[in-house]
């Protein structure tokens, strides 16, 4: 295929500046990765991995510098990603079934002033079956747990069809034995969709992930499922807990400095 | 208490008073759901400049109350979607910089003595005819673009980011929102007033939520529960002679009080069923 769009990187940044006020969350973030790449996210809280989520949906701006998502700028390219957001304990009480919020997936393909298509509940059904979600469809979404609640916005995400998926921490709230079953689907979907996943999950980068990149500040990506020297000198508060956590040596890189 | 409907005017009451109770149940869902109780407040209130401005400009106090209301919603709308961190701060001035434009307005317009309370405390006894084929209409519109956009208003609802990752323009259909909220909060004016605008687009959505299962049926419930309101307050205002704003709200917080309390019984209830256990 030709098309400029389908060839693009996945994600393209270059020089990204930005800041709440005055204080710098991220300064001069530059990194591609290519399309069909599965990457895991990591770096402290407030290091800014939300933030440079957020610029990549398209619903923060930098205050310099570019972004490209699949080619193109990120509000343009919104229709063609999808995203599973951190927090899952918002609006409780509004009054939305399962299946409906499954099914708010499916508006990045139809028309505004539309009614949904007769594919629509199909693909939100199959969705919700492959996050074990399928026989609570009826279920008031603020009566189920917060584990509960993120697979079915996890669900809501794939039915987008999306070829980039945003996940922010995914599975902070849901049980070990569902964790490995998402990421499971998501290397299985990963054939099709490039997928940039924030994680504090070490086990999931020796397992599951393609690429490394860590933020604090500013952002270093490695290409290949380590986390380098690199990381850890950049202030990155994690390696106490690596080893309080018992990872494999390999997810640590070997070689020094580069 | 049917002969009362041989008047014209209390007839007039009770259709504006249906009429009201639709756009205030459909509106009123969208405003408890999407937490601007505060910008509508702020809405009805600055929109007394409006009526402040028809007295001295001599055209209807309830045109100038429109002009003001949109206006106002669209200045709110821009600051919470620019500002958010002090967007309730510049409500609030704008609310009572309204206000003030008004009474000041009322005082340079000479040899007038406006009944004020109307306007504060509604008149829904006095609603001309003219005025029920100005609701009819504005009943409408709100009806078919939330029938329309029905799916893009529980998205942007429920989950404003996810809304905007997957194309929605959250921004406009926000817009598009305050200007509907401005427009059914000057007819609500004419029924309970601007200072209870707020409990009647409040309270019966914050009573469907928690019986409905969809925005669309807590819509419905909301606005069924608001004609009871309405109509049950209207017909005691007439039997005691009581001020029928006033009376309406009662009613309509009588009928908060006692779900609140049905809900503590059946919440008690559960957790003590379950001790036992």
């Amino acid at each position: 295929m030709a098309n400029p769009m389908t060839t693009a990187p996945a994600i393209e940044m270059k020089g990204v500046w930005f800041s709440y006020d005055k204080s710098p969350i991220l300064e001069n973030v530059t990194f591609t990765l290519k399309q069909g790449d599965f990457l895991g996210m990591i770096g402290p809280n407030g290091g800014g991995k939300t933030t440079l989520l957020m610029l990549l949906l398209g619903i923060l701006k930098p205050d310099r510098g570019t972004i490209r998502v699949l080619g193109e700028a990120p509000h343009q390219a919104r229709r063609r990603v999808g995203y599973v957001p951190q927090n899952t304990d918002f609006n409780n009480t509004f009054p939305i079934s399962v299946m409906d919020v499954a099914l708010m997936g499916r508006l990045a393909g139809s028309r505004m002033g539309k009614r949904f298509s007769p594919r629509d509940r199909p693909m939100a059904e199959e969705a919700l079956r492959k996050v074990g979600m399928w026989d609570r469809r009826n279920a008031p979404i603020g009566k189920l747990s917060g584990g509960q609640r993120q697979r079915v916005l996890i669900a809501r995400a794939l039915v987008t069809e999306p070829e980039i998926l945003f996940l922010d921490e995914p599975t902070a709230k849901v049980d070990p034995e569902f964790e490995s079953n998402i990421y499971d689907f998501l290397k299985e979907l990963n054939r099709q969709a490039t997928i940039l996943t924030i994680t504090h999950d070490v086990g999931v980068i020796s397992r599951y992930v393609k690429s490394v990149a860590c933020v604090n500040r500013t952002l270093i990506y490695h290409e290949e499922a380590e986390i380098t020297h690199e990381m850890i000198d950049m202030a990155y508060a994690c390696p106490v807990d690596l080893v309080a956590h018992g990872i494999p040596h390999r997810v640590l890189s070997h070689h020094g400095k580069e | 208490m049917w002969e009362v409907l041989q008047y014209d005017f209390m007839r007039n009451a009770l259709l504006a008073g249906l009429l009201v109770s639709i756009s205030c149940g459909i509106i009123g869902s969208l405003v408890v759901v999407n937490r601007i109780v505060f910008i509508s407040g702020g809405i009805a209130h600055a929109a007394f400049g409006g009526v402040g401005l028809g007295f001295f400009c001599g055209f209807s106090p309830f045109l100038g109350a429109a002009i003001f209301a949109s206006g106002v919603s669209l200045i709110m709308g821009a600051v919470s979607l620019k500002s958010k961190h002090r967007a309730d701060t510049i409500i609030g001035v704008l609310w009572a910089i309204g206000m003030a434009i008004g009474i000041i307005l009322i005082d340079l317009t000479p040899g007038y003595h406006v009944d004020l309370m109307s306007y504060l405390f509604g008149s829904i006894l006095a609603v001309p005819t003219a005025d029920l084929w100005l609701m009819l209409p504005l009943d409408g519109v709100i009806l078919l673009v939330v029938i329309l956009f029905y799916k893009e208003f529980v998205a942007l609802s429920y989950d404003e980011q996810f809304a905007f990752v997957v194309g929605i323009p959250v921004k406009t259909l926000y817009m598009v929102m305050l200007g509907m909220t401005a427009l059914s909060i000057v007819m609500i004016i004419r029924v309970v007033g601007l200072i209870l605008v707020i409990a009647l687009l409040t309270i019966p959505p914050f009573i469907a939520e928690k019986y409905t299962r969809s925005l669309g049926q807590m819509m419905v419930l909301a606005s069924v529960l608001g004609a009871c309101f309405t109509i049950s307050g209207l017909w005691l205002s007439y039997a005691f002679d009581l001020t029928s704003g006033a009376t309406i709200i009662l009613v309509a917080g009588v009928g908060f009080f006692f779900f609140q309390v049905m809900d503590f019984i059946k919440s008690k209830g559960k957790s003590s069923g379950a001790n036992r256990q």
